[in-house]
């Protein structure tokens, strides 16, 4: 038995199948991450402090174009099946495989930026950020920690910050804290605020959808590609539901990047 | 709704996006002074402009090659 509507559209609702399909699973995904962005608004209205500047927005916002030019190339694929110019499919969607990796990518240097950025509460409260002058496991070991305190916290005086970001230009600027004046340390990793915590989670999970999103279309510029010589027009309907999600999650990081990174 | 009208909703956000993108940019260089806000700002405003002639040539090309 043949299913009915896989390549033509329904004639009452000018739907096909999976385009049915894709937009119910797209209308659960608006719940997902519209349950995660009302979390974050109200986490960040109920906090007392909210940290800033602590993410580097070149680096988002180069992440925010390669995203954008892969939805232009998406639907450049799209268009060249519709045209039957297979040549042309393959080459727009490659790029698009291109930038999905790219943006991969540089999000896990940033990932590796903060798992190497470190915050120490002392027993005051002042809280110095930086990068540790010595190995984690030393620093574990150690009864004193040795930083390299960000340039942010130059405008603090307290616990010899003074001193150190007075020292002359090529000088080393470590501070040396003893761990009895310390009441909590630790890398930039979802445990350290609230913050950082709604930030790898939201971003993490796009990056699963950006990755989920790479294999389906890794498959359709591959084995799946193969449709086009018994089917055409069924592989573009194919590609145009695969390019629907594509769109939606470059959609869902127009809204991560100025939620995390600018505001 | 198809994948060239998703298109035009994502490139439509795109723009607002980079508009938003160039007035934090100022925003940022009054309150620091670094001129790297300027070409921020300046490369945010060019580009929410491209953004523009890429969705009205994206319409018109859709319609020149009856893709719905």
């Amino acid at each position: 038995m043949e299913i009915p509507y896989t390549v033509t559209a329904r004639p009452d609702t000018g739907l096909y199948n999976a385009k049915v399909g894709i937009w119910l699973f797209l209308a659960s995904e608006v719940m997902l991450f519209g349950g995660l962005f009302s979390a974050y608004i109200f986490l960040r209205l109920g906090a007392t402090h909210w940290p800033h500047h602590i993410l580097n927005v070149p680096m988002g916002l180069f992440n925010t174009m390669v995203l954008i030019s892969s939805s232009i190339t998406m639907v450049m694929a799209w268009s060249s099946l519709k045209m039957r110019q297979f040549s042309n499919y393959r080459k727009w969607l490659g790029i698009t495989l291109f930038c999905g990796v790219l943006f991969l990518s540089v999000k896990s240097v940033e990932y590796k930026d903060k798992f190497h950025h470190y915050g120490i509460i002392l027993n005051s409260g002042q809280e110095i950020t930086g990068h540790l002058a010595m190995t984690e496991e030393e620093a574990i070991h150690s009864d004193v920690l040795k930083i390299k305190p960000d340039p942010e916290n130059a405008g603090d005086f307290l616990f010899q910050l003074k001193s150190i970001f007075s020292k002359p230009e090529g000088e080393e600027k470590v501070l040396e804290i003893p761990k009895k004046e310390i009441r909590w340390w630790s890398n930039f990793v979802p445990k350290y605020n609230t913050y950082l915590a709604t930030y790898f989670t939201m971003t993490g999970i796009h990056a699963l959808h950006i990755l989920g999103g790479l294999l389906v279309l890794g498959y359709f510029w591959g084995p799946g590609a193969a449709l086009y010589r018994t089917n055409p027009e069924h592989l573009a309907n194919r590609v145009e539901v695969a390019g629907l999600f594509w769109h939606f999650v470059d959609l869902v990081w127009i809204f991560l990047f100025p939620t995390l990174y600018l505001f | 709704m198809s994948l060239r009208q998703f298109h035009l909703v994502f490139i439509t956000l795109a723009t607002l996006l980079f508009l938003t993108f160039g007035v934090w940019s100022i925003y940022s260089y009054i309150q620091s002074h670094e001129l790297l806000y300027v070409w921020l700002g300046v490369g945010s405003f060019l580009f929410g402009i491209l953004a523009v002639i890429y969705g009205i040539w994206f319409l018109l090309k859709m319609k020149k090659m009856k893709i719905y």
